[in-house]
């Protein structure tokens, strides 16, 4: 029995992993990683267009700052979020960017002067300040006031990685590939580290850390097509949720992005509208600003992908072999610009299409994309309910996103939280509460229950094919579990899933392979998907109204009465069929900013009793602080910065927006 | 589809954790179908035919650099590789010179890492950054012809095609030579040529390249690993 003891146990090695450990690192503690994959390989890389920071560097830009940040974010989320969060966020995203910066990412920058640009289908120019020159510029976005996306062309979470994989080497942060959690050790509400297995050799063995942080990303892959890395199984939530202590929050709230490529599934950057791109149907013609007169191709994510399939069950779609599809129109932008800010873009195109973007429109379609919810934590990343668990990046909770995340949110979430959680990770092992006096009996039982598993699934009696249920799985997501939602199919899907996760029992591998063994992996993963797929169909289920990204046609409406609450699933019974859900009241009446109309979207919801009482006092403080500065305010509003860790506390430098331009 | 292609995959097999197993070619066939990719094809040949089959995808869009093999004697990216571009006879190997795991997986993460080791490849500067203040300024141009260099996945193709580095086992190849070559243009990393000298002035280093350049042409990236070979040799004949 091999154990490895470490401080602090980070799974998974994608940015919020390596921006967790390199902070505990500098703390003087002694992290590990574990990666499915060489880290810098993480899905995290396939992140295009850009991270969302309130630098307001650039023309578009100028004006921004968080306060703005905070309310595009918070109105994207359908007021799902938890605002706390979502300030926190804001703050520190600036920060994140500029370490980024410090540490080597290329961020494209402001050039003065005049340069031309595509809004709204026209050629504008845009004069950039002498006094912003060479500072780091930023592009659109869907559902943002402000240019604010920040960018290396349109690779900007490989710089990302690559950067943050390096400078982990750097600091020596050691990161072990191709290696597997299996399953948490845990007892009496805390959690100990986990069972692993070697991807290469399958041997099976444990790590015991004081402090074990879940970054693993997101579940795409449940779905059958998703622009997710084939890694995104979602088995780092499952670990969390097969502890039956740890709650996993809000899992049906799943994103579509509206551009991934016809049929491949292959994603275009959200940049692609934001520098300019149009949506364009059968004939040609722009649908967009028929449906949302405002924001058009720039609408959040979720009412986009929504309008699209609304056009196409109207016969808009252009029929294919794949089943009906849009086109995503570029060429409006001109070659240099696709070959310049777009390339990756251009490549997919080119190599999985074979077209050029800059003649060709490119056949698109809504596709999953991206997991809201996860591991639910407390604004440290800490799990709500077992202590020594740690969650951060897509695979967490804490809630930033809500029920809809905004494009450039997410490579800004996981640095940011890495920067938080590393922190909180480092307090918490520098005092007592993080002592340990785990017994090896316990870790040894574990393992053996988890070894005793994967023997079963080896030389046991099954004679299910891991193949067939994980396809039926696929199938079953999107079609029923998908952008447009009704209770009868989510009770179709919610029976289905539960069928299958029996079946999964008697999944039996053919191929006594030695060492790594692929189908033995299906089959051990294949369980843990089916509970986070019950844990999405089944949330979906229970919450009868329509927020974000979660539609019901028969509930459309967004019911603030009865519904502004943030789901919570455990497996308390690792023998039972279903997750256990229940509903954790948001309060409004601590809210900075009461629930409201988006500015895009349907205009439908109900009010929550607060609301008003809220609007009033919220109303009232602004009164009586007008001449106060925008820090003042906020403070009274809603106070966070004690949330933060001291050292990200202090204030982000802008130029002076209010001084006028020299020349 | 009637006048679909039948294609034959002919596959280098070899598990080398298990101690029975010697390498050999495999053969499967599939039909081929619209849009058909490597990554779709051997996904299919795992999941109809052969369970055990070992390969390397996580992107799937050329994006990570996972999938490098050598296709057709090739090395390349197998996820961004239609079937409608090769022969009906598909021939497909593990890159050679990296560690092989089984079939077509090989260790490229060992590599990366040593690569990053021993070339230092990050910014280095005495301070930290001030996280609160305006970023240091760059010159549009520069942080663009950074990025240019810096889109390097380490996919291990160029490693593969290089004839120095299956003759001498620590050579740095173009991507160490091309990585470096981007921190030398990076503004923000304080090293001089005398400190990159002491890193590839040598035969392990730049000095080995015999300029064949088979890693420019198998580039996936495009990167211009030609012209960076060469401007960095003539810098580092200076810095001493």
């Amino acid at each position: 029995m091999k154990i490895r003891y470490a401080d602090v146990l980070i799974i998974g090695g994608g940015l919020a992993g390596l921006r967790t450990a390199i902070g505990v690192k500098r703390r003087g503690l002694d992290p590990v990683v574990l990666s499915l994959v060489p880290a810098k390989r993480s899905h995290s890389a396939a992140a295009q267009g850009g991270m969302q920071a309130s630098l307001g560097n650039c023309a578009m830009g100028q004006g921004d700052d968080e306060d703005v940040h905070f309310a595009d974010t918070v109105r994207g989320s359908d007021w799902g979020c938890d605002q706390e969060v979502a300030r926190m966020f804001v703050h520190t995203a600036p920060k994140a960017v500029r370490e980024l910066d410090g540490w080597g990412v290329p961020w494209d920058r402001v050039r003065a002067g005049e340069h031309e640009a595509v809004v709204n289908a026209e050629r504008v120019v845009i004069r950039e300040q002498q006094r912003a020159h060479g500072l780091i510029t930023a592009r659109d976005f869907g559902g943002t006031r402000k240019w604010r996306t920040c960018y290396t062309s349109d690779g900007t979470g490989h710089a990302m990685l690559f950067t943050l994989g390096d400078r982990s080497v750097a600091e020596g942060v050691p990161v072990i590939e191709r290696i597997e959690a299996l399953a948490l050790i845990h007892d009496a509400g805390r959690c100990h580290g986990a069972v692993v297995r070697d991807l290469v050799t399958g041997e099976i063995s444990a790590f015991v850390a004081r402090a074990t942080c879940i970054a693993s990303g997101g579940y795409g892959r449940i779905y059958k097509v998703s622009t997710n890395g084939i890694i995104c199984e979602g088995t780092g939530m499952a670990l969390a949720l097969e502890t039956g202590v740890a709650e996993l929050g809000n899992m049906e709230a799943v994103q579509f992005h509206p551009t991934a490529i016809v049929p491949a599934g292959i994603l275009t950057t959200e940049g692609c509208r934001g520098d300019g791109g149009l949506l364009r149907d059968v004939d040609g013609h722009r649908f967009m600003p028929d449906y949302e007169p405002e924001k058009k191709e720039l609408a959040s994510r979720d009412v986009v992908s929504r309008r699209m399939t609304e056009h196409m069950r109207r016969g808009k779609g252009v029929p294919s072999r794949y089943g009906d599809h849009l086109w995503l129109d570029i060429t409006v932008l001109g070659r240099r610009h696709i070959e310049k800010n777009l390339r990756e873009v251009k490549d997919i195109c080119n190599h999985f299409l074979g077209i050029d973007p800059a003649e060709d429109w490119i056949p698109v379609r809504p596709t999953q994309h991206y997991s809201m919810g996860g591991i639910r934590t407390r604004p440290s990343g800490e799990s709500t309910t077992l202590s020594g668990l740690f969650a951060c990046g897509e695979a967490a909770c804490w809630d930033l996103h809500g029920f809809n995340r905004l494009g450039g949110n997410s490579v800004a979430e996981t640095v940011v939280a890495g920067m938080i959680v590393g922190e909180s990770i480092a307090d918490y092992c520098s005092g007592a509460g993080s002592d340990s006096d785990i017994p090896t009996a316990l870790v040894r039982a574990f393992i053996d229950r988890e070894r005793a598993g994967l023997e079963a699934l080896m030389s046991g009696p099954g004679t299910e094919s891991v193949v067939e249920l994980r396809s039926e799985m696929e199938r079953t997501m999107i079609e029923q579990v998908g952008i447009f939602r009704t209770g009868a199919e989510l009770d179709a899907a919610v029976d289905t899933l539960r069928d299958l996760l029996r079946r999964s029992r008697d999944v039996g591998v053919r191929a006594p392979a030695v060492g790594a063994n692929p189908e033995l992996v299906s089959a051990y993963r294949l369980p843990k998907m089916l509970r986070v797929a019950l844990c999405v169909a089944l949330g979906a289920r229970e919450r009868t109204e329509s927020r974000g990204a979660h539609f019901r046609e028969d509930f459309p409406q967004r019911d603030d009465r009865n519904w502004l609450s943030r789901t919570l699933a455990t497996w308390p019974n690792v023998g039972s069929d279903l997750p256990t859900l229940r509903h954790d009241p948001l309060d409004v009446m601590s809210m900075e900013m009461p629930p409201g109309f988006r500015g895009y979207g349907a205009r439908d919801h109900a009010d929550h009793p607060d609301t008003e009482r809220r609007e009033t006092e919220v109303a009232a403080v602004r009164e009586a602080h007008g001449d106060a500065d925008r820090f003042a305010i906020q403070q009274q509003l809603m106070p966070f910065a004690h949330l933060l860790p001291e050292r990200y506390r202090g204030r982000n430098e802008r130029l002076a927006s209010t001084e006028t331009e020299d020349v | 589809m009637s006048d679909a292609r039948t294609l034959t995959f002919r596959i280098l097999r070899h598990n080398p954790q298990d101690p029975a197993s010697t390498p050999d070619l495999a053969e499967y066939q599939l039909d081929e179908a619209p849009g058909m990719t490597l990554f779709i094809a051997l996904t299919e040949i795992r999941e109809r035919f052969e369970p055990s089959l070992q390969f390397d995808f996580v992107c799937r869009a050329g994006i990570c650099g996972s999938c490098g093999m050598l296709i057709n004697g090739r090395p390349g990216l197998a996820c961004r590789t239609l079937t409608t571009k090769l022969d009906s006879v598909i021939t497909l190997a593990p890159l050679p010179v990296f560690k092989l795991i089984g079939d077509l997986s090989v260790d490229t993460g060992r590599w990366a890492r040593e690569m990053a080791e021993q070339l230092e490849t990050w910014v280095h500067r005495v301070d930290e950054p001030d996280v609160d203040r305006l970023e240091q300024r760059m010159e549009p141009e520069r942080a663009e012809a950074v990025y240019e260099l810096d889109r390097c996945i380490e996919c291990g193709c160029c490693i593969a095609a290089c004839g120095t580095a299956r003759m001498r086992e620590e050579f740095v190849g173009a991507a160490g030579i091309n990585k470096l070559a981007r921190f030398r243009l990076d503004p923000r990393d304080e090293r001089s040529d005398a400190d990159f000298y002491d890193l590839v002035g040598t035969d392990d280093g730049i000095f080995g390249c015999m300029s064949l350049l088979g890693c420019h042409d198998v580039c996936p990236k495009e990167l211009p690993l030609q012209s960076q070979l060469a401007f960095i040799r003539r810098k580092m004949v200076r810095a001493v």
